[in-house]
């Protein structure tokens, strides 16, 4: 498919650990088209940083393991690269990277102008659109492109703000330059890490439409995770839902939202607070990733399980147009889907 | 600006130590002896001498009086006779202290030269056989007796080798004093005979004391950067593709070296404490090697004038770590 | 305490640190068995002055013919003996005065906070010096001086430990439940700290016992002819280069001391610290 800009296939990572062998990815699959806005939601600890650090390379080399799958990204096998390639000729480049915690993500000890420096040293797109340039030209060049984004992501005073420490200026102006920073090597993927948990309710709202707003402008692709089904239905264009470490249910926003079809879905959006239900959580616990439970995962706390649900896991099932569920008993046939 | 209220902040504890010092020194000069003045005018001395020396400290007056009239003879500069040299004892430590100084900062340099990076590489290979044999050689170097270690040291490369001097500054006479420094002095004269032989006589005494000095800068950067590099800002620099030289050797370890400066203060105590025993092994023309004829001679005045320039010299590098600390750790605020 | 044992036992250099300390004990108690000559603390033999190491002297013989294999054996007795005492004396008025400091908020706690960083402020060797040199000469006057020059580390890490657990709901729920202050300070609030007292106890014997060898190195330590390591060594280097197992063998006693406390310290602190330990398994 040429659309394709990054598909995961059949992923499988699993974590060392005193207590035994953590299975935090079992076999996903996950597929972002070009200047697609994907959220990857689930609870906390259903993989989705996981996945968002395997795609970048950056899982923990010491514990973590993958045992299976592919990630093919433009074309090219991201698995199959070593770290130095992934790091000189993906990472920030093609790939960029927003992290949840703007608060700690700036290194303490040097200004953020140095720190942006630094990464249009290494990863100015114009060092591949005009490689002839000098290096001081660039760096005036780039100094420039620096000073318009962070106009276009609303920070006040982008020349005193180079200067500052990162210390010196508020969390949700911090996000404000992480976003900045994500966009400047024009990458074709951003890998947005729950960007705006960390911030004031007032803030979040901002900062999530100036990063759709420049993705859109800029055809970049979004890979979104979130917890808060309300943040991913604002932003995203689909939404993929995660249950401990396996993907359960992929949708364009408007099924999503009308169609659910898998329980777990369901569930989660039942979930969400509302004046006719008020607070209802999902009966049972997260199941332990050690010893997860066989099949879908997600059975032992699902009222349509049956003998099947236990012994496989359910095959992707298209219910419509790019709106896939695994299970066998979806709420919703592919027919009625249709 | 803001250096100065650093500075401010850190001179106001600053004076009570210095005075909570003098307290320590004069309680344990004037309070613990029996007869202090027998103490200060040596074994051979006549009634006499005591005498007059008891009335000169006035120590028939009551301690707070005697604690003030100290308070005020040393800050005139005035520390006593020295019974070994006849000289005023802060004369002698004076011009003994470039000696002293020229080692320390001398073992210094050699110090993180060596331990800085040795600390990053342990860090980076942390859990291999190179980190952990690390681990084992600081451990060892910090429990080395440095007096032993100069003897061993002399032994081998002086006595059995004959590749380094055996003791001494340089042969002969040094250069005309200008900093007192020699190796400086010499370059100022322009002598590169004499800052050659200053400088292969400074070999063993530097690695004597830089040995535990090393092994501390080594272990406490292996924290800094371990701890460092566990952090969410190496996982974002990661993430975006910073080189991974730039993220170890810049952004890495500038923030362990935050850590590792405040234990300048520390490791300075260590060299002092050295100082001291390894100027006797090197005969070293230092405030150690007068530290230790003033205890071998009984020259009372004098083993307490070094206590008191021993301690005053580590609280003011103390206090000037914490400026410096203070001025490039940019969340440091006050 | 059997799980300590048990990781302690797969730390190897623990391990050694722990064999080394134990040795040294056993050589305090048997020196009279151990020894070849226990005659030779006190007697000489100047026919032999000076003998290399040998089938008769094993590590040879010091200026005045005296074994020196034996005297170390014997030396071990006052090692032990100073470094022993003085860090009990420095642990008994360190520890209370960081509990009493740590516990109660004041005018008070903070003098002796500020004391205490005084005597910190100035090298443990430099005080230990001046005040041996005032006392003189002795056994007990180096134990008296290494005391007070190193209880205020126990004071600060003592003082520093109980105001950070102090805030915490057991030790406040057993303050509500009106246990007396001294109950709180003994019953819940020393056992919690008590992993770091041990781990800087452990690391603070190595320091003591190399400050007593210089102490003594330099002539303030037990006159002759106590066997006291570092005056071996003092006396050791009118015979150099030729004596070299004079100054050599009890070098090597204090190194392998040190280190084993040293090497200790740092297992117990791995195995004992809850906060190195998670770090520790993250990496793993």
């Amino acid at each position: 498919m040429e659309s394709e800009l990054i598909a995961v296939r059949n992923l499988r990572v699993s974590f060392a650990s005193d207590a035994g062998l953590a299975r935090v990815l079992d076999g996903v699959d996950l597929t972002i088209g070009r200047g697609e806005i994907m959220g990857l939601v689930g609870e906390s600890g259903c993989g989705k940083t996981t996945l968002a650090r395997a795609i970048l390379g950056i899982l923990p080399g010491n514990s973590a393991r993958i045992e299976a799958g592919s990630i093919r990204f433009d074309g090219r096998d991201l698995l199959a690269m070593d770290q130095d390639r992934l790091a000189r000729e993906v990472r920030g480049k093609e790939i960029a990277y927003i992290p949840q915690d703007p608060f700690t993500a700036f290194n303490p000890v040097f200004t953020i102008g140095t720190q942006i420096d630094d990464l249009m040293r290494y990863k100015s797109p114009l060092l591949r659109s005009a490689p002839q340039m000098s290096r001081r030209e660039r760096s005036r060049a780039d100094r420039a492109r620096v000073l318009d984004l962070l106009r276009l992501v609303q920070l006040p005073d982008p020349e005193g703000v180079l200067r500052k420490y990162p210390h010196e200026v508020s969390g949700g102006q911090r996000q404000r330059l992480m976003i900045a920073m994500a966009l400047l090597p024009e990458p074709k993927l951003v890998i947005a890490d729950e960007p705006t948990t960390a911030l004031d309710v007032t803030v979040q709202a901002q900062i999530l439409k100036i990063l759709k707003q420049l993705a859109r402008e800029r055809g970049v692709a979004v890979l979104f995770t979130t917890h808060d089904l309300g943040t991913a239905y604002e932003i995203c264009d689909r939404i993929t839902v995660m249950y401990a470490g396996q993907e359960v249910e992929e949708a364009p926003v408007a099924s999503f939202f009308a169609q659910p079809s898998h329980p777990y879905t369901r569930k989660l959006l039942d979930s969400l607070p509302s004046s006719e239900n008020g607070i209802r959580g999902i009966a049972g616990e997260i199941p332990r990733l050690i010893d997860p439970p066989s099949g879908c995962r997600f059975h032992p706390r699902c009222e349509r399980a049956s003998e099947a649900c236990r012994g496989t896991r359910p095959p992707r099932d298209a219910l419509g147009p790019a709106h896939t569920v695994r299970c066998h008993h979806p709420l919703i046939a592919a027919e009625q889907a249709a | 600006m803001k250096t100065l209220v650093l500075v401010l902040g850190r001179l106001a504890w600053f004076v009570p130590t210095i005075i909570g010092l003098l307290a320590i020194v004069f309680f344990i000069s004037h309070v613990i002896p029996a007869d202090p003045a027998a103490f200060v005018a040596g074994e051979n001395a006549t009634p006499e001498t005591i005498a007059a020396i008891r009335e000169k400290l006035g120590l028939d007056k009551p301690l707070h009086i005697q604690f003030w009239h100290y308070l005020v003879s040393i800050a005139q500069g005035d520390m006593g006779r020295s019974i070994y040299t006849g000289r005023p004892v802060a004369e002698d430590l004076l011009s003994r202290l470039p000696a002293t100084l020229e080692l320390a900062i001398a073992a210094i340099i050699v110090a993180s030269l060596i331990g800085i990076p040795l600390g990053v590489v342990s860090a980076l290979r942390r859990n291999t056989w190179l980190d952990h044999g690390l681990r084992v050689v600081t451990i060892a170097g910090l429990a080395i007796a440095s007096f032993w270690f100069a003897i061993l040291l002399q032994l081998f490369f002086s006595m059995r080798l004959g590749v380094t001097p055996l003791h001494g500054r340089v042969e002969g006479w040094g250069p005309e004093p200008i900093t007192g420094f020699y190796t400086i002095d010499a370059i100022i004269w322009q002598d590169p005979e004499i800052l050659l032989d200053a400088l292969r006589h400074m070999i063993l005494p530097v690695t004597t004391l830089a040995l535990p000095a090393t092994a501390t800068i080594v272990r406490f950067t292996r924290a800094g950067v371990l701890n460092a590099l566990q952090s969410n800002y190496v996982l974002y620099e990661t993430a975006m593709g910073y080189p991974r030289r730039l993220v170890v050797w810049k952004y890495v370890l500038r923030n362990a070296l935050i850590g590792t400066v405040t234990q300048i203060g520390l490791i300075f105590g260590l060299l002092l404490a050295g100082a001291v025993v390894v100027e006797a092994v090197f005969d070293w023309p230092g405030l150690g090697l007068f530290a230790v004829n003033s205890i071998l001679s009984s020259d009372y005045n004098a083993v307490m004038g070094f206590t008191l320039i021993a301690g005053a010299m580590f609280i003011v590098v103390n206090l000037l770590v914490d400026i410096l600390q203070g001025m490039i750790d940019p969340r440091e605020t006050r | 305490m059997l799980r300590i044992l048990r990781k302690l036992a797969e730390d190897r250099a623990a391990l050694v640190g722990l064999i080394l300390i134990l040795a040294l004990i056993a050589a305090a108690i048997l020196a009279p068995l151990l020894s070849t000559h226990p005659g030779d603390v006190t007697e000489f033999h100047t026919a032999r002055r000076l003998s290399p190491p040998g089938p008769e002297n094993w590590l040879g013989t010091d200026r005045m013919g005296s074994d020196i294999y034996s005297r170390l054996l014997f030396g071990a007795r006052i090692t032990l003996t100073i470094a022993v005492t003085a860090i009990a004396v420095a642990v008994l008025i360190g520890v209370p005065m960081g509990l009493i400091a740590g516990y109660y908020e004041g005018f008070g706690s903070n003098l002796l906070m500020r004391v205490s960083d005084i005597f910190l402020a100035v090298p443990q060797i430099v005080l230990a010096i001046a005040i041996a040199q005032t006392l003189g000469p002795s056994i007990e006057n180096v134990i008296l001086a290494l005391s007070a020059t190193y209880w205020p580390f126990w004071a600060r890490l003592v003082y520093a430990e109980t105001r950070s657990i102090k805030n915490e709901p057991f030790v406040e729920a057993a303050i509500a439940l009106g246990c007396s202050p001294f109950r709180v300070m003994v019953l819940h609030i020393l056992p919690s700290i008590s992993s770091s007292i041990i781990v800087r106890t452990t690391i603070g014997m190595g320091g003591t016992i190399l400050t007593a060898a210089t102490l003594g190195f330099l002539g303030l330590g037990p006159p002759p002819p106590t066997p006291e390591w570092g005056r071996t060594i003092a006396e050791s280097r009118e015979f150099l280069p030729m004596a070299w197992w004079y100054a050599a063998f009890p070098g090597l006693a204090i190194f392998l001391v040190v280190m084993g406390f040293n090497l200790l310290g740092d297992g117990l602190r791995d195995v004992l610290d809850p906060r190195l330990r998670r770090a520790a398994r993250h990496g793993k």
